[in-house]
C-alpha cells in the first residue's frame, strides 16, 4: 500500500470537484505512475463523461504535464515510475491564453 | 435690450475663446512633449559628434536614467547596461503578456524592441492590457504599445509588425532580434514561435496564462535547452484549449507573469543565466485562493524531437514552404453541425419568438452559469451544453430543470456567439429526440448587436 498527494493544476481540477489536492491511498506491492492514472479514472473522476479531459489513448491527454515532486516524469521514468509513501504527483494542464 | 444681446454676444465669444484656449494647451502639450523627445535624442547625437561617446559609454542622460537599475549587483553596472543597450528583443503579441513585458524592457534600456501584433485594441482588453487605454480603441496594438514606449524612453528604437505571424514570414522578421517572447495565446502561435527559434537558434522566452493561473519557460536556452515540441510533442484536442476569450483572465495574475518574462530576459541579456547553471525549468504560478509560484524540474532536449531532436523534420524549408501546415497540425473545432434550416437569425428569432406573449416555445440559453448571471433575455432556461451532455438523453433529467419541456416542445437555443447553441441543438434532436429545435445565428452577443444594443455585453 502507498499513500501518496496528488494535485490537480491549470484548470483540471474542475473534474475533480474543484479540489487541487487530494490524499490517496493505492493497494499494492509495487504501484507505478500508470497504476495511479488507472485508479484516477476509475475511482476519482465522477462524471465519467470527463475521462476524455485526463487521458487519451491509454495515456495521459497530450497538453497535460505530469510532475513527481516538482520534476517532469519524463526524468523520473515516466509511467513506470514507483510510487513512494509522500510522494507528490502533480497533473497540470497546460495553459494557451495571453 | 441692446445691451443684453451685447452681454450674449461676449459671453459667447468667451466661451469660444475658452474653447479655443483648451484645444491650443491640449496642442501645446502634445508639442511640447514631442519637442522633449527631439531634445533627448539632438543630444544625444551632439554628444556622440563631441567624442562624449568615445569618453563615456553613454550619455549623462542615461547614467541618470538607469542609475538605480546599474547599481544593482549582479547586473554588471555599466557594462551590463551596454549589453542591454545593444540588445533587440521580438515581443510576439502586446496582449495581457506583452503589456507588462513592453514597458519594462523599453524602461531598462533595451536598444532594439520589436512588437508583432495585427490586432486592435477593443473594450474587452483594457481591464488587462493596461498598456493600452480607453482614447486607443481601434488602434493596433502594436501601434499603440509603441507609442507609450516612445514616451517613455526615447533611447530605444521601437519597430512595429502589423502582421499575423506565419511560416512564410516569421524568419525574415526574427533574424534580426537576440531573443524571441512568446507573449502569443494560441498552441498554433506558440509551436510557430518555438520552430522557428530552434531553426535559427534563438532563446524563447514564453509565458501563458488563463484564468487566475499563468507558466512560464525558456525554451532553446542556448539552442541546447528544450523546444516546445520536447515538452509537447503532440498538440493539445482543439476542445481542451480554451482562451480569454471563453474560459477569463484575471489582469494582475497575467500581468504579474508577464512582469516575470521580463524578469527572464533581463537575466538572459545580463548574462545571469549560463550554458553551466541553467536547468530546464517551467513556472507556475496561481494567483487564486493563495499565491503561489511553483518551480518544475523539467525534461531536457528530446533525441526524439521533431524539431530539435536528431531527426529534425520541422526544418526552416518545410516550415516556409508551408509543407508544416499549422492549422491541420493543431486542429480546429468542428460547430458547423446544424443545417441551414435547423437556425434562425437573431431578427427571425425577435419576430417570432421574443414577442410571443403566449410564450409557445422554451428559450434556452447554453452559456455558463457565471455568463448567464451578468446578463440575459428575461424567461429564458439556462443550462451548459455539459449539462446537457452529463444526462445522456434522459428526458426526465431535462424536465426536472425545464418541467415544461417535452419531444414535441419547440425548443429554441442560443449561446455566446452561435457555436455552443449548434453543439446543443444537435443533443436536443438526436440524443433527447425533441424534434422542434433551432439554434439562433450569432447568439447572444448578436441579439445585442442587431435587435437589443440596451441589454449588457461583456
Amino acid at each position: 500500500m502507498v499513500k501518496v498527494k496528488v494535485e490537480f493544476m491549470g484548470g483540471l481540477d474542475v473534474i475533480f470537484n474543484k479540489q487541487r489536492m487530494h490524499q490517496v491511498l493505492i493497494d499494492g506491492g509495487e504501484v507505478t505512475i500508470k497504476d495511479l492514472i488507472d485508479y484516477i479514472v476509475a475511482e476519482m473522476i465522477s462524471n465519467k463523461n470527463d475521462i476524455g479531459v485526463f487521458v487519451e489513448n491509454g495515456t495521459i491527454r497530450p497538453g497535460i504535464l505530469t510532475l513527481i515532486n516538482d520534476a517532469d516524469w519524463e526524468l523520473e521514468g515516466g509511467e513506470e515510475y514507483v510510487l513512494e509513501d509522500g510522494d507528490i504527483i502533480s497533473f497540470t494542464s497546460t495553459l494557451h491564453g495571453g | 435690450m441692446k445691451k443684453k444681446i451685447k452681454s450674449r454676444k461676449v459671453k459667447s465669444l468667451i466661451e469660444s475663446a475658452i474653447v479655443y484656449a483648451m484645444d491650443a494647451s491640449e496642442d501645446f502639450r502634445k508639442e511640447l512633449i514631442a519637442l522633449k523627445l527631439e531634445n533627448a535624442k539632438l543630444r544625444k547625437e551632439l554628444d556622440e559628434s563631441r567624442g562624449l561617446e568615445k569618453e563615456f559609454p553613454m550619455s549623462l542622460e542615461e547614467y541618470r536614467r538607469y542609475g538605480r537599475q546599474m547599481i544593482v549587483e549582479g547586473t554588471g553596472g555599466v557594462e551590463g547596461q551596454v549589453k542591454l543597450r545593444n540588445a533587440r528583443i521580438l515581443v510576439v503579441g502586446a496582449g495581457g503578456l506583452g503589456c507588462p513585458v513592453l514597458p519594462y524592457l523599453a524602461g531598462a534600456g533595451v536598444g532594439q524592441i520589436g512588437i508583432v501584433d495585427n490586432d486592435v485594441v477593443d473594450t474587452s482588453n483594457l481591464h488587462r492590457q493596461v498598456l493600452h487605454d480607453s482614447t486607443k480603441v481601434g488602434m493596433l496594438k502594436c501601434e499603440s504599445a509603441k507609442q507609450v514606449l516612445n514616451k517613455l524612453n526615447p533611447h530605444v528604437t521601437v519597430v512595429t509588425y502589423p502582421l499575423r505571424l506565419d511560416g512564410s514570414n516569421a524568419f525574415e522578421i526574427f533574424q534580426g532580434y537576440d531573443y524571441v517572447l512568446d507573449c502569443t495565446d494560441t498552441p498554433l502561435a506558440r509551436y510557430l514561435i518555438s520552430d522557428v527559434a530552434v531553426n535559427l537558434g534563438m532563446t524563447v522566452v514564453s509565458a501563458s496564462g488563463l484564468g487566475t493561473e499563468g507558466q512560464l519557460t525558456i525554451l532553446n536556452f542556448c539552442n541546447v535547452g528544450p523546444c516546445y515540441r520536447c515538452f509537447y510533442p503532440k498538440p493539445p484536442s482543439p476542445n481542451a484549449v480554451s482562451s480569454c476569450q471563453e474560459g477569463g483572465v484575471i489582469g494582475p495574475c497575467i500581468g504579474l507573469v508577464g512582469t516575470m518574462m521580463a524578469v527572464e530576459t533581463l537575466k538572459l541579456i545580463l548574462g545571469i543565466y549560463t550554458a553551466k547553471n541553467f536547468q530546464p525549468f517551467l513556472k507556475a504560478y496561481s494567483g487564486f485562493p493563495d499565491q503561489t509560484l511553483r518551480t518544475f524540474k523539467m525534461r531536457g532536449r528530446q533525441d526524439s524531437c521533431e524539431c530539435s531532436g536528431k531527426n529534425p523534420t520541422v526544418t526552416r524549408e518545410a516550415i516556409e514552404s508551408g509543407e508544416i501546415n499549422y492549422s491541420v497540425f493543431c486542429g480546429s473545432r468542428d460547430y458547423n453541425v446544424c443545417t441551414p434550416e435547423e437556425r434562425i437569425t437573431v431578427k427571425n428569432y425577435e419576430e417570432k419568438y421574443h414577442n410571443d406573449k403566449l410564450r409557445g416555445h422554451i428559450l434556452l440559453d447554453v452559456r455558463p452559469h457565471h455568463h448567464y448571471g451578468i446578463s440575459h433575455v428575461p424567461e429564458s432556461y439556462n443550462l451548459t451544453v455539459k449539462e446537457l451532455k452529463d444526462m445522456e438523453g434522459e428526458l426526465t433529467k431535462l424536465k426536472d430543470e425545464i418541467p415544461d419541456i417535452g419531444i414535441d416542445s419547440e425548443v429554441i437555443v442560443m449561446c455566446r456567439y452561435g457555436n455552443d447553441s449548434q453543439l446543443a441543438t444537435r443533443l436536443l434532436k438526436d440524443k433527447f429526440g425533441i424534434s422542434n429545435v433551432k439554434d439562433v445565428k450569432g447568439g447572444f452577443f448578436k441579439y445585442i448587436d442587431e435587435i437589443n444594443p440596451r441589454l449588457p455585453k461583456y
